[in-house]
């Protein structure tokens, strides 16, 4: 599935992923876990592919090269960005803004399109998962939208545009208890054995959820400890004091993720 | 430079679709103004002489006036002598069908995408051609008729029904309104006229389709619309012009009268020839749009100015009325190096008086975007209220928006909001877009689109498309 390799991203000429390795296989999931300024969110946009990133490195999903392609062209191929911060776009219609996005992919790929009607029924049906009313689909993209509402909004996209690859930037940040189970629930439904998830969180309350297959902490642009799902249990308990002090030339080498795709 | 600015800059440089230009047998008069060519307009005209004192007059008013400079435009000099005053196509005076229509005038049109034949007509609308400021055709004139609606060119309302011309031709805009309306008045060729009976709902749209084709004339077309008690009227303007290195003179009247009851509704794609991105060519269109509300009655405005060079357009609404409304909706897109000076008037006089202003102003490349708006409550306005929004949008970094208000009350119990905001189409948005698999010019002409949609909801359905279309041709250079 994806297969990152030596990964680095600087902006503005500031370093910010030193040599990143990660191998996901299909159907799993990943949580990435780390300090405020690791470098966790531009992990996440070096994968979408947002300008102004200088890029080193390899990336492939499905063996197809990623890092030479326009942010579009890897919607396409399957990569699915939830934000942390989703942006607004005042007087256009989330249900043609929804149907837009999965219309390019589509052509982008040689499928028919989907008509209005059609799309309609897929997007109630999506729209049930994440227990969103119908007048979601009349409101304007995220204008106005509550936190909550926003981040459900964004599953809701991820449950239309059925990506290869998700990745799950900080969603649960800004969450009541009662959006972060509906959000997770319906992550969890989306779950199948061809989708691969990146989950990005700075808590461990998400991972409670949402159970993922590995964990992997995240320091200074590099991921230093992988585990199960119990790492994110001592995180909870210690922090990331013990890995953000150590000093990273002297880290044992070992195998990071434990698994082979 | 970021690749989305530099792509901003690459969409906004695009071609002008509209840029050929027929070769059409034209009647054309020196260039140059005076008396005299006043006369030879009315006499080829064959117009009565109450009709030829009015221009006279206002040709007197003109010459002692001067032109206004108020406006935020840079603006060459206009050498009011070197343009034609007087152009038409040559062809048979009288058309007794469809087919009496010139050929190459006929094709033209159908490049354009305005089919004059009426048996070809898609849509319930009807329209009235005007090439160089004179009328060539009007279609569906017999259903209209039928209902009572009088629609046709200027010059045949003249030669028809002089009394209803001369009753409220400068009624709205008088001769010495402003210099442009001055000269307008002065030497106007042609245009349309439209008068709606009591209680009578036009049946279909009517439109007027405008095109320059002569080089180094003036087109100074005049509509007129007469719209009685309890009536209704939707009325849709378009226009273009060839693409030609030297600047055209375009000054156009406009008067509405809705009179007690009625409702006129002005909807309007300017679509001139912007010039080049160095700033060579393109149209000044110097407009003059107003209408008198009467009791009750509701003028709306509502205008997609995309085109020109130079645009000084302020479509106003004179309250006069007890519980009159008056709207003006408005896109303004200022690319290459175009400039646009343009907002609205609305004159509350009579009791609760309404009026609503939305403008929305895009700038991009290095276009200037000037809102220029009055809002005017006299003493006898009683709870006169007025809400204006106005939103500019910037693309790129050389361009620039203005906002400037006036607000005059007389009244202390009027009620007046303004509100204003300035945004760009920011990275952040066109990256969302294009992760959901958007190319970055849909994303671009998604985003500006969403910015006008409280204008162009106020469209009838085909102009909005029809909207929606040249946005996006004008900022991208390409319809996918």
């Amino acid at each position: 599935m994806l297969h990152v390799n030596n990964l680095t991203a600087a902006i503005g000429g500031k370093q910010i992923l030193n040599g990143l390795d990660l191998d996901v296989g299909a159907g799993e999931v990943h949580a990435i876990m780390g300090p405020n300024g690791s470098g966790k969110s531009t992990f996440a946009h070096a994968l979408a592919g947002r300008d102004g990133y200088e890029v080193t490195g390899t990336v492939t999903l499905d063996g197809v090269d990623l890092l030479d392609m326009e942010p579009e062209a890897r919607a396409a191929a399957g990569v699915f960005l939830g934000f942390q911060y989703p942006v607004e776009i005042p007087g256009v219609n989330n249900m043609y803004f929804l149907r837009t996005a999965v219309n390019s992919v589509r052509r982008a790929r040689g499928e028919t399109e989907v008509g209005a009607r059609d799309f309609l029924k897929v997007a109630k049906e999506a729209m049930d998962l994440v227990e969103m009313k119908q007048d979601f689909l009349d409101r304007a993209v995220n204008a106005g939208f509550s936190g909550g509402e926003k981040k459900r909004n964004e599953i809701l996209q991820m449950a239309l545009m059925q990506p290869r690859l998700a990745i799950l930037d900080e969603t649960d940040s800004g969450l009541d208890i009662d959006a972060l189970r509906v959000i997770a629930g319906g992550v969890n439904a989306l779950r199948g054995p061809e989708r691969s998830m990146i989950v990005i969180t700075h808590y461990q309350r998400l991972l409670d959820y949402i159970k993922p297959d590995f964990v992997h902490v995240l320091v200074d642009g590099r991921i230093v400890e992988s585990g199960d799902h119990t790492l994110a249990l001592h995180l909870e308990d210690h922090g990331y004091a013990s890995f953000v002090n150590h000093d990273l030339d002297d880290a044992p080498e070992r195998p990071l993720t434990g698994v082979q795709s | 430079m970021s690749e989305s600015t530099r792509t901003i800059e690459e969409l906004t440089e695009s071609d002008y679709e509209f840029g050929f230009s027929t070769d059409l047998d034209t009647d054309i008069a020196p260039p140059g103004l005076d008396e005299s060519i006043v006369r030879l307009i009315s006499s080829k005209k064959d117009e009565p002489e109450w009709l030829l004192e009015w221009r006279l007059k206002a040709y007197e008013a003109w010459r002692a006036m001067e032109e206004p400079d108020w406006a935020k435009l840079e603006i060459a000099p206009i050498d009011y002598e070197a343009i034609s005053y007087w152009a038409a196509p040559k062809q048979k005076p009288v058309l007794d069908s469809m087919d009496d229509v010139d050929p190459d005038i006929r094709d033209m049109f159908d490049k354009l995408g305005i089919p004059l034949h009426e048996q070809k007509m898609l849509s319930n609308v009807a329209v009235d051609a005007i090439v160089d400021s004179v009328s060539v055709t009007t279609t569906f004139k017999k259903t209209l008729l039928e209902a009572g609606v009088i629609f046709c060119s200027f010059s045949e309302a003249v030669r028809d029904y002089p009394e209803l011309v001369r009753e409220h031709l400068g009624s709205v805009v008088p001769v010495r309104d402003n210099f442009f309306a001055a000269l307008n008045s002065a030497v106007f060729s042609d245009g349309s006229f439209c008068y709606i009976p009591k209680g009578v709902r036009c049946p279909m749209e009517l439109s007027t389709y405008f095109r320059i084709n002569s080089m180094n004339t003036g087109q100074f077309e005049r509509t007129l619309i007469v719209a009685e008690d309890d009536s209704h009227v939707s009325y849709l303007e378009g226009c273009t012009a060839p693409q030609r290195d030297e600047n055209q003179l375009h000054a156009a009247v406009v008067e509405l009268v809705a009179k007690d009851r009625a409702e006129i509704k002005y909807s309007t794609v300017q679509n001139w020839y912007p010039g080049d991105e160095n700033g060579v060519g393109g149209i000044y269109n110097f407009v003059t749009k107003r209408g008198r509300a009467h009791t009750d009655a509701k003028i709306s405005w509502t205008q997609v100015e995309t085109g020109s060079a130079i645009t000084w357009k302020y479509p106003s609404v004179i309250l006069q009325g007890d519980r009159s409304i008056g709207e003006f909706y408005s896109v303004a897109l200022s690319c290459k190096r175009q400039q646009a000076d343009t907002g609205t008037k609305m004159i509350h006089i009579g009791k609760d008086t309404t009026s609503t202003i939305i403008s929305k102003g895009i700038s991009a490349a290095h276009g200037q975007n000037t809102y220029r708006g009055l809002v005017k409550v006299l003493r006898s306005a009683e709870n006169a209220r007025n809400y204006t929004q106005c939103d500019s949008l910037l693309l790129g970094k050389d361009c620039g928006a203005h906002t400037i208000p006036y607000i005059e009350v007389k009244n202390p119990g009027a009620q007046i909001e303004h509100e204003a905001s300035t945004s760009t189409v920011g990275e952040d948005q066109l990256y969302y877009c294009r992760q959901r698999g958007m190319t970055e010019e849909d994303a671009m002409s998604m985003i500006v689109n969403g910015f006008c949609r409280e204008v162009f909801n106020e469209l009838p359905m085909e102009f909005a498309v029809e909207a929606q279309r040249l946005l996006s041709v004008s900022l991208e250079g390409s319809v996918g």
